[in-house]
């Protein structure tokens, strides 16, 4: 049975417009009124209130939630569910991203709209189930094997928790490519006010589907409805349009073509480009005082609550800092750090890892000023306090 | 203004959900700015348990409390974990039959809640009990709007019940501040 977006039913089921909630049935309500109809759910500490909540709310709008058998399977359902037309999601923390990882090249290589949900805690391995970390931002980027773009999310409220599991879906049908939302312990379980949208303010974006003539149509290929664009038009199975589905390096049918060089850049090429191309317009940050800054703190997620306090600390004293948020930590926004780099003097990078997106920063800030990483690991985030030092220096 | 409040226990007395009603009238029953933390051990009873709200008029930066302004104590192991992590002029509210040992030379507010709930049929409501005697002894949030959010957090069966732990609460509370 085809699942259609009802939004009076979705809007019965998240219930009054303004609540109280956590973290993570944020990311529920978010997929929810983007319109997701298939969960294939793992539970794991801090994201199991995401498959708990789908699980609760997900039947009663008309979708399917699944229970799978581990994390790789969950995301094996979700891909499968997509090429039947479905939106779909999963949520998962550190061990089951890993175990993720084979399969989001998977969706990656395939073109597969869907959205992976990742409540971070510290690792390696199982490391500490109920804290939060920031260790998987450049797993999201580089974590499975070979050339890709990431689109990955960092969500500092619960409000954004809901707001960009939105969007994630829409740049994730937009583009076809897996999208990922990347929480943490500390939002995922944290309680705040969040507001859910009228249906007129809500931008939903839905993949654009195969048109053509069926005799003409090639299924991995720019799309043939609209110029100029890398991302190829949706052939859902069992519409009638022809295709094949392969991790393998395949030709614009889509089948293996794996023992030609040129097959495999001209398809590689393209699925990176899709979304490089476009990393300019997907910028999206949140800037604090930056006008007249000496230092910035760049940041993402929770951290940037702290370092938020810290900065205000700093002006209430006289310093000048400003605070350069990620909301999409990928893309990186490669420019936009330069360009502050030109601005300031110092970029303090706080983050709930021993330096990750450091990296990124330094790379394209390294020319132009100093640039400071502050990490914290052991599932707190810093305190207001020790940010406040890094901007004295000490 | 922003108050830091940290109500503790062990796991299945509901300070959790305690802290959840109030966070949410402070946030969606009041303007204010509010956030709701917490923490536990695995067990899904026994062990320590404590929620954690930042009420504030501004909106909040770091999510945890860094001083405590008011201590809700519902168990002997998180008072004695608790009671030197807070601020020199905070108000304490303890359940005396809970905490036993509770004379440390400083001013604390008494409310017999688990008495209270038994009273009442149930001691599964001794945390909303809490919750009304936490309302009237600290002053920060209105009565109505903290009755409205115990009635939107707990199941349409236990209204009723709820309303009246947390009405018995409010007056407990009341006459704890009378005797100080």
């Amino acid at each position: 049975m085809k699942y259609i977006r009802d939004p009076k039913r979705i809007r019965e089921v998240l219930g009054k417009k303004v609540q109280f909630i956590l973290g993570d049935i944020a990311c529920v309500y978010g997929g929810l009124l983007a319109g997701v109809s298939f969960f294939g759910g793992y539970p794991i500490t801090p994201a199991s209130e995401v498959a708990e909540g789908m699980a609760r709310r997900l039947p009663r709008v008309g979708g399917v939630y699944i229970q799978m058998e581990d994390e790789i399977g969950s995301i094996a359902a979700v891909i499968g569910a997509a090429w039947g037309g479905a939106k779909s999601m999963t949520a998962t923390s550190g061990p089951g991203f890993s175990l993720m990882m084979e399969n989001y090249g998977f969706a990656v290589m395939t073109e597969t709209p869907c959205v992976i949900v990742n409540v971070q805690r510290t690792g390696p391995s199982t490391g500490q189930p109920t804290l939060g970390a920031q260790g998987d931002m450049m797993q999201v980027r580089w974590g499975t094997h070979g050339d890709l773009e990431a689109l990955a999310f960092a969500p500092s409220t619960v409000q954004e928790c809901m707001d960009f599991t939105i969007e994630a879906f829409n740049l994730s049908e937009k583009y076809r490519n897996p999208a990922c939302v990347m929480t943490d312990g500390e939002v995922g379980h944290l309680r705040e006010r969040v507001v859910i949208p009228d249906e007129e303010n809500l931008k939903i974006i839905d993949r654009r589907p195969a048109t053509i003539d069926k005799k003409d149509f090639i299924p991995f290929t720019n799309s043939q409805t609209i110029k100029n664009c890398k991302v190829p038009d949706f052939p859902t199975f069992g519409t009638g349009y022809r295709t094949y589905v392969t991790g393998l390096t395949h030709n614009e049918k889509g089948f293996p073509a794996t023992d030609k060089q040129p097959d495999h850049e001209r398809l590689v090429r393209r699925i990176t480009e899709k979304i490089s191309d476009d990393a300019d317009k997907l910028v999206m940050v949140e800037e604090m005082n930056l006008d007249d800054a000496d230092i910035a703190f760049v940041t993402y997620g929770a951290t940037a609550r702290p370092a938020e306090s810290a900065m205000e600390m700093a002006r209430k004293n006289g310093m000048k800092v400003g605070l350069l948020r990620l909301k999409l930590v990928w893309p990186f926004p490669n420019k936009l750090i330069t360009k502050l780099a030109k601005q300031v003097d110092k970029i303090i990078v706080p983050e709930m890892n021993l330096g990750q997106i450091v990296h990124p920063v330094t790379e394209f800030a390294c020319k132009h000023c100093e640039v400071v990483s502050a990490p914290k690991i052991g599932g707190e985030m810093h305190l207001p306090m020790e940010l406040y030092k890094y901007l004295e220096g000490k | 203004m922003k108050k830091d409040i940290r109500i503790c226990g062990f796991g299945g007395q509901g300070v959790i959900l305690a802290g959840f009603i109030i966070g949410k009238a402070a946030s969606v029953f009041e303007n204010y700015h509010a956030v709701q933390s917490q923490s536990y051990g695995p067990e899904a009873r026994g062990g320590a348990a404590r929620s954690e709200v930042i009420i504030s008029d501004e909106k909040i930066g770091y999510p945890r409390p860094v001083g405590v302004d008011c201590l809700v104590a519902m168990s002997q192991e998180s008072f004695d974990t608790y009671r030197d992590d807070i601020r020199d002029d905070a108000v304490i509210i303890v359940d005396p039959d809970l905490v036993k040992k509770h004379e440390i030379g400083r001013k604390l507010y008494k409310v017999h809640a688990l008495k209270i709930a038994e009273e009442l049929g149930n001691k599964i409501v001794t945390n909303i009990v809490m919750v009304g005697a936490f309302t009237s002894i600290y002053g920060l949030l209105k009565p109505e709007a903290v009755k409205e959010s115990v009635i939107d957090s707990v199941p349409k069966r236990f209204t009723e019940l709820n309303v009246k732990a947390f009405e018995r609460g409010l007056e407990a509370g009341k006459n704890a501040l009378k005797e100080l």
